[in-house]
């Protein structure tokens, strides 16, 4: 007798009931659980979010090849393009796939701040890798939003600091860009000037992306600053400094966390040397897990180097995993894992959340260039006394 | 520096930055006087010609090629060549197959074929995403006049750029060349019966303007020290804009157009409190003043036709 439809629906059945019932048998595969990245792909700021997208894969690959990872972890890489509008629309788009349980977003702040409502709404855990602005996770107690970096407000104590206490500048000359990121970072090195007992003769607010520096250098420059402090990005970070050099400012140059990658040394050259800058935590070869991840990073090919924030973007990607390891691809419980972190085991050292989500990092790395590299303070020729800062040599004349 | 000084320091500021502006301008300003159109790539081919010059010099640097008289000169003609023959392709493209369309289609497409060379200079130039270095060939050091610094470069970028200028301007007025643009310019279907090709003369128009924006695109390397593959976008706005002050389809009015809106931008920099700010935003008020009270611009547009 030939088995009715009825009969052929009931086996099928049953052998799908049994496919989800046993994962252990040989049908069994991973699910899979899919991750948003979220950075600047193209824009100025590309490299360093192409630096964070290359850390971010890596260690997806790393777990997905880890046989004891419970699911199968997919990527989905969005370009915010360093701008609001853009982000919003990235948030937007992975937020609204049901399919992505949580994502590692944001380099630039004004992008970050920008898609805080987003992932809130949808409820998203989104865990931000390289945005300093402290408004980021400190203006609200979304349980979604969660930090791995530092927040300017300690960088700009230690850089006002060192300026003034240690390297005893007295004038500065402020430029920074009209952004978010830009203008609270001038912000804050103002405050903490003025406290070191600093003077600041100017402040100056231009465009991102500007191309031309020459009339704010030139007004600066007939104020004698003892340093030019510019508060913004790498591609226009190297435009100040050169121009500065071009323009005969006989100043140190000091920037934020923005300009410490690799490209500002490369595309600046020579103007790049003696310049300072500062990063939350410590230089990524003499990070806890460093040297194991700039390894893997040379191994695994990328065409691009990590700069400063891939470490944070390969942190925020393996904490996100740890938590969907822990309580499964669902997205509350995600978030509600990843605000609760606590002494994470990291190659940045241990992340502990505050009740904001903010990782506490406390350590503030003083970066010069020297000889085309960002070498730490502490380690250049220029503590050691070898060879003197430009901005002291000026001082002099 | 007493103020003086600072004035004359802020307006060579000024020249030197309306210069590069004057040279992408006189593009736009060709590209409308002979076909009505505005080209919106061809700030993004002024990029390209600062990439291409850049290419040019590190090929000849490769080859054992470092003597500034020797590779200047080929690395101005080899970025030349490639805008002048992208700038003739994008007319082909973009321009000519739209020309019984809607403006706003050219004006599409060509703001399309801006973006998409601005994406594969990121995607295809190695490490396209970062800013690169431009080698500093022209002369170094400088001296003082009276408290404002003068560097060699700068008038070395100065006379290239005023050479350039001038040399299209005998293109125009001197040349066979130069006339059948000029005509095409006033009356095509007319010119077309004297004899004029059209299409030569279309060609030509698009050569000579993109050749030019590769020129901006090198002295601006050389200016800044550094090229990005986003310099266009501005770059291109503001050259538009400069040839709208000038009076579109009026050479002359590019240059002046140029300048002005670089000592503008300069100015309000220099001048007026947090006028850093808010460069752009006087610049462009200008703009605005002159659309709405002037809109044949300073000195006047080929014809009545308005944008």
């Amino acid at each position: 007798m030939s088995p009715s439809r009825r009969d052929l629906l009931k086996g099928v059945s049953t052998v799908g009931l049994w496919r989800v019932l046993t994962p252990t048998s040989a049908w069994a595969q991973k699910t899979s659980v899919k991750l948003a990245f979220i950075g600047p792909l193209t824009g100025g700021t590309a490299s360093n979010g192409l630096g964070g997208r290359n850390s971010f894969l890596l260690a997806v690959q790393e777990r997905n090849a880890d046989p004891k990872t419970k699911y199968k972890y997919e990527t989905e890489v969005l370009d915010d393009e360093c701008k609001p509008t853009v982000a919003v629309q990235a948030a937007l788009k992975a937020s609204s796939d049901p399919g992505v349980t949580a994502g590692v977003t944001h380099y630039c702040s004004v992008t970050a701040i920008a898609t805080i409502d987003t992932y809130h709404k949808a409820g998203m855990p989104a865990m931000v890798w390289g945005a300093v602005l402290p408004e980021i996770t400190y203006s609200h107690k979304h349980v979604e939003i969660t930090r791995v970096n530092g927040t300017m407000i300690n960088q700009n104590n230690v850089a006002a600091d060192f300026a003034v206490k240690a390297l005893g500048f007295k004038t500065f000359a402020l430029i920074h860009d009209t952004t978010d990121y830009g203008r609270a970072h001038a912000k804050y090195i103002s405050e903490y000037l003025e406290k070191a007992g600093g003077k600041i003769l100017s402040t100056q607010g231009t465009a991102k992306d500007q191309k031309d520096y020459t009339a704010e250098l030139t007004r600066a420059k007939a104020d004698k600053p003892e340093v030019v402090w510019y508060g913004g990005l790498t591609p226009d970070g190297v435009r100040v400094k050169v121009q500065m050099d071009k323009l005969g400012v006989r100043a140190q140059f000091q920037g934020t966390s923005g300009i410490k990658s690799d490209t500002f040394n490369e595309t600046a050259g020579t103007s790049a040397e003696g310049t300072l800058a500062f990063v939350e935590g410590a230089p990524t070869e003499k990070l806890p897990g460093g040297k194991r991840f700039l390894e893997a990073y040379a191994k695994a090919g990328f065409k691009e180097p990590s700069e400063a924030y891939g470490p944070f973007a390969y942190v925020a990607a393996n904490i996100v995993i740890d938590a969907i390891e822990a309580v499964g691809p669902d997205r509350a419980k995600v978030a509600e894992r990843l605000k609760r972190t606590r002494n994470a085991n990291t190659i940045i050292g241990p992340v502990e959340f505050d009740e904001y989500g903010q990782n506490t990092v406390s350590l503030i790395s003083k970066y010069v260039s020297q000889d085309g590299k960002w070498v730490l303070w502490e380690d250049s020729e220029y503590a050691s006394g070898k060879r003197t800062l430009p901005g002291l040599r000026f001082k002099k004349l | 520096m007493p103020p003086l000084e600072l004035l004359l320091q802020q307006t060579l500021n000024g020249v030197m930055l309306g210069m590069m502006y004057a040279l992408v301008a006189v593009g736009f300003t060709l590209f409308f006087g002979v076909l009505d159109v505005i080209h919106f790539s061809h700030g993004d081919i002024f990029m390209l010609g600062a990439f291409a010059g850049l290419s040019a010099l590190l090929a000849l640097a490769a080859v054992g090629l470092r003597t500034p008289f020797v590779t200047l000169p080929l690395a101005f003609i080899a970025a030349m060549v490639v805008t002048g023959l992208v700038g003739v392709m994008a007319e082909r493209v973009c321009v000519k197959p739209l020309a019984r369309s809607a403006p706003l289609m050219t004006l599409l497409a060509t703001l399309s074929l801006g973006l998409v060379l601005r994406e594969s200079v990121l995607i295809f130039y190695p490490r396209g995403a970062d800013p690169k270095p431009f080698p500093q060939l022209l002369p170094a050091g400088g001296f003082e006049v009276g408290g404002v610094a003068i560097r060699y470069e700068n008038l070395a970028i100065l006379g290239i750029g005023l050479a350039a200028m001038v040399a299209v301007d005998l293109i125009i007025s001197r040349t066979k060349m130069g006339a059948a643009v000029r005509a095409v310019a006033q009356d095509p279907e007319a010119a077309q019966m004297m004899g004029v090709n059209l299409d030569r003369t279309v060609d030509a128009t698009f050569f000579l303007g993109s050749a030019l924006a590769a020129v901006a695109g090198m002295l601006s390397g050389f200016y800044y020290g550094e090229i990005h593959f986003i310099m266009g976008i501005t770059g291109g706005v503001i050259g538009f804009s400069a040839a709208a002050i000038g009076g579109l389809g009026n050479v002359y009015g590019a240059m002046v157009g140029g300048l002005l809106f670089g000592l503008l931008q300069t100015t309000a920099a220099a001048f007026i409190p947090r006028g850093s700010e808010f460069r752009d935003v006087v610049a462009f008020a200008v703009v605005m003043l002159f659309l709405i009270f002037k809109p044949s611009g300073i000195l006047g547009e080929k014809s009545v036709e308005r944008v």
